[in-house]
């Protein structure tokens, strides 16, 4: 039996029903992830395409080490033999058999779209809608044949549609504090994983340079999270892997920098629980209190040659894992009972 | 219809003249218009037993049925009839049964229908309404009287698609919807909400309505998000709701939430496991106490399906009399019971030229068009009706009245009835139109969405063309 509390009463437009702050949760998260994947998978491309010097070792490495930062390398050896640009791009874009690919995130977004079609805004609905029946109306062979380009742009207009919409269509209650939590959190976890893609390529010394072709490969890694354009304005001069590795962990300006996505992660975090006091209450914002509190204070040197910047992300990873497992626990007030089959829910309707 | 003119009855004249000055392009393009925008928009309904795809568009023809307004005058008015009349039964059914004393049915079809909740006796339901929502099913016949073919006294669906088929037609021809002054259904919604929060216990502040729905699986889950948006109520499952001390209660993300008002789309048997169906992980533990002791209000009751059973339908006429003392002002098609002798001694000999009906089967599942079954089918029905009487009625194949649809890339006629949506709240209103639904194959008397049937927007005018 449940323990949830009686709620005090208020004003029906602003009840939210845990299963749709869950939904509505996992629906951001879901989009914001296929976004992320279709990013990193399209600039990786691009730059195999660019390098000519690559040979089948190095290709290989390369798609080894995207492989290794998300978290999925066990589910891929398990249906393919090695990493190359054709199996991890089918791993990652269409294989249903991966519950992060591309495809399934879409599919889980819709499904959980479907659930809350009565919450969200019918131009979200719509969008989301559309990206799945083109999603679901092409063929892999087709996309591989025309080139899959014009197919991870479809998906990043879909995403950014999406979540353009949501923002001017989607009222400013506890829903969009769901969607906003799931949109953040899963943002920084991406920017970890980009960076992490290649950590082992980072020099030890800030007074290293890299290569021609480190220098190319951390361009792809700053365009793999949008930042390129953003990294050159801010420092004006060559790239610099522990620079951009700062941008894009310590920036407060820049929408995708672990930084700027904790912040409002633990905003959002605070009042979705109901956290004012100076001392949090919940295990959920005490983590995500004491992250911001990393990501405000260290510097770049403290990463690098203190804890080493492979570690410092898998931390910070499991850091946003706990804060939201907390937080879907703390206003779930449901017990995680099966969902009903859908044989039943399958009944005739007058 | 485009050929020629003549014998358009005066109605249709307008719409035949525009259709005759549409090219089919024009015409298919309209069409491939509208398919889409009900596609991206999801007005869809799910195909069970299905693996090519388990969600599908309703198939929408664009030639609308009009309907003068003295004709609808007399349909609204049968209607109202009717529904009154149903209601007095089902109180006097789960009440003193007066109606078995007078013997106007006889005691052992309402004790042997399915759907009688004997769990159900003597509980008084808020206001004293138990259908809230009902979708009755219309024909015309030959000589253009409507019948009234079924009615649908549970857990009714498709008002939802009267809604967006109008929105297609008016943006699929929006001068000749306008030229025809039709009268507007979108007042479905408001008149809905209406009848609901007028059954909320009472209590000091705003009542919470919800609707509860069997879950995103369910054939008409579009219908359910779509009623609630059109609300601004919740859409709930089973799940989001808990029973404590006899009261209902919906789980948020700050905590549990009083629920008034539940307009369930939820079968009585899974309402409710500790009372129904046990099995069920669709329904709240303790909801039907909660509902008996007054609680919490259900739309519609529990308990009604007793008197849509299809053999209780062969007494309405009498019940109408007996309660109003009136005559109906919509008749029943002409129906024979397998439960009297007589009756089914015809109607085992007349398979092949009758309708037979399983008792209390709902989308076009379970029964037989003799005229158009094989001699297997017909014996298999006959074997099923010696065995069992009491579930089956047969009654006269009647030429439903056929409408101009667009098949192939050109009109045919095919069959239609007509579904208008009643709500009883405060006072009894109908909705000026309803859902028209149309067997698209060609011949086919079925109009039920799983069995190949489509829908129309359905225009009822303000005046008489």
């Amino acid at each position: 039996m449940t323990t949830a509390p009686i709620a005090a009463p208020r004003p029906q437009a602003t009840i939210m029903l845990s299963r749709v702050a869950h939904s509505l949760y996992w629906m951001s998260r879901y989009i914001e992830r296929a976004e992320n994947l279709a990013r990193l998978l399209d600039v990786n491309h691009q730059l195999l395409l660019d390098f000519h010097g690559f040979n089948d070792t190095t290709i290989k490495d390369h798609w080894d080490s995207i492989l290794a930062s998300s978290g999925d390398e066990e589910l891929f050896l398990k249906h393919y033999e090695t990493a190359d640009s054709r199996s991890v791009t089918e791993f990652f874009a269409f294989d249903l058999r991966n519950p992060n690919s591309i495809l399934s995130c879409v599919y889980s977004a819709r499904e959980n779209a479907r659930m809350v079609r009565d919450q969200i805004s019918l131009e979200m609905w719509e969008t989301i809608n559309e990206l799945y029946l083109f999603l679901y109306n092409r063929k892999a062979d087709e996309i591989r044949a025309t080139g899959a380009n014009e197919f991870f742009a479809s998906v990043k207009r879909g995403a950014h549609l999406f979540q353009g919409l949501t923002s001017s269509t989607y009222s400013r209650n506890e829903g969009w504090e769901f969607l906003e939590f799931g949109k953040y959190l899963e943002r920084a976890d991406k920017t970890t994983r980009i960076l992490d893609v290649k950590y082992h390529i980072l020099l030890p010394s800030a007074n290293d340079v890299g290569g021609a072709v480190d220098t190319a490969q951390w361009q792809a890694v700053l365009r793999s999270a949008s930042a390129l354009e953003a990294y050159r304005r801010f420092y004006v001069r060559e790239i610099l892997p522990w620079k951009a590795a700062e941008f894009l962990i310590f920036s407060d300006s820049f929408p995708r920098s672990l930084h700027y996505c904790v912040a409002r992660v633990d905003e959002l975090l605070r009042r979705i629980l109901g956290e004012n006091a100076a001392r949090p209450r919940t295990a959920a914002a005490r983590a995500s209190r004491r992250l911001l509190a990393d990501l405000q204070s260290l510097t770049i040197t403290e990463v690098l040659q203190e804890q080493g910047l492979h570690e410092f992300l898998l931390e910070t990873q499991k850091a946003l894992d706990r804060i939201g497992g907390a937080v879907v626990e703390t206003t779930m007030f449901y017990p995680a009972e099966a969902e009903p089959g859908e044989q039943q829910q399958q009944q005739i309707q007058q | 219809m485009f050929a020629s003119n003549a014998g358009v009855r005066p109605h249709y004249r307008r719409l035949a003249e525009r259709l005759g000055t549409l090219t089919e392009a024009d015409f298919d393009q309209r069409r491939a218009a509208v398919d889409l925008a009900f596609l991206r928009r999801g007005v869809t309904f799910t195909v069970y037993h299905d693996d090519a795809g388990t969600e599908r568009i309703f198939p929408f023809d664009l030639i609308p049925r009009i309907i003068p307004n003295a004709e609808w005058m007399r349909i609204e008015a049968g209607l109202i009839q009717r529904i009154t009349a149903l209601n007095l039964f089902l109180d006097d059914v789960y009440h003193r049964q007066k109606f078995l004393k007078d013997k106007i049915v006889p005691a052992a079809l309402i004790l042997g229908a399915k759907h009688f909740r004997r769990e159900f006796m003597n509980c008084t339901v808020p206001r004293g309404i138990y259908v809230h929502i009902c979708g009755t099913d219309l024909i015309r016949d030959g000589a253009g009287n409507y019948l009234v073919l079924e009615d649908n006294l549970r857990c009714p669906s498709g008002a939802s698609y009267m809604l967006e088929n109008r929105a297609a037609m008016r943006r699929a021809f929006p001068n000749l919807f306008q030229s025809y002054r039709v009268r507007p259904v979108e007042g479905y919604s408001d008149e809905l909400v209406k009848a609901l929060l007028h059954i909320a216990p009472g209590r000091d502040d705003k009542p919470n309505v919800v609707l509860l729905t069997p879950g995103a699986f369910n054939s008409a889950y579009f219908e359910h998000c779509f009623l609630a948006r059109q609300m601004g109520i919740p859409i709930v499952e089973g799940r989001d709701l808990v029973v404590r001390d006899a009261h209902v209660f919906m789980r948020t993300t700050s905590g549990l939430v009083p629920v008034d008002v539940i307009y369930r789309r939820i079968d009585d048997d899974f309402l409710d496991p500790t009372v129904f169906r046990a099995d069920s992980m669709l329904g709240v533990p303790g909801l039907v106490n909660a509902y008996r002791a007054g609680h919490v209000a259900l739309a519609n009751s529990i308990g009604t399906g007793v008197a849509d059973d299809k053999v209780i339908y062969a007494y309405v006429p009498k019940l109408i009399k007996y309660y109003l003392g009136e005559d109906p002002i919509l008749p029943n098609v002409n129906t024979y019971l397998a439960s009297e002798p007589l009756d089914r001694k015809f109607i085992l000999e007349n398979v092949p030229k009758l309708v037979v009906k399983s008792a209390n089967e709902a989308g076009g599942y379970g029964m037989l068009i003799g005229p158009a079954a094989t001699k297997e089918e017909c014996d298999k029905f006959r074997t099923q009706v010696a065995a069992n009487p009491r579930n089956f009625i047969a009654q006269d194949p009647i030429m439903l009245s056929r409408s101009p649809t667009w098949c192939d890339g050109r009109l045919e006629g095919r069959h239609i009835d007509l579904r208008p949506y009643i709500l009883y709240g405060e006072k009894i209103t109908v909705s000026p139109g309803g859902l028209t639904r149309v067997a698209l194959r060609k011949g086919s008397l079925v109009v039920n969405s799983s069995q190949g049937g489509g829908s129309k927007d359905t225009w009822v005018l303000q005046g008489d063309e």
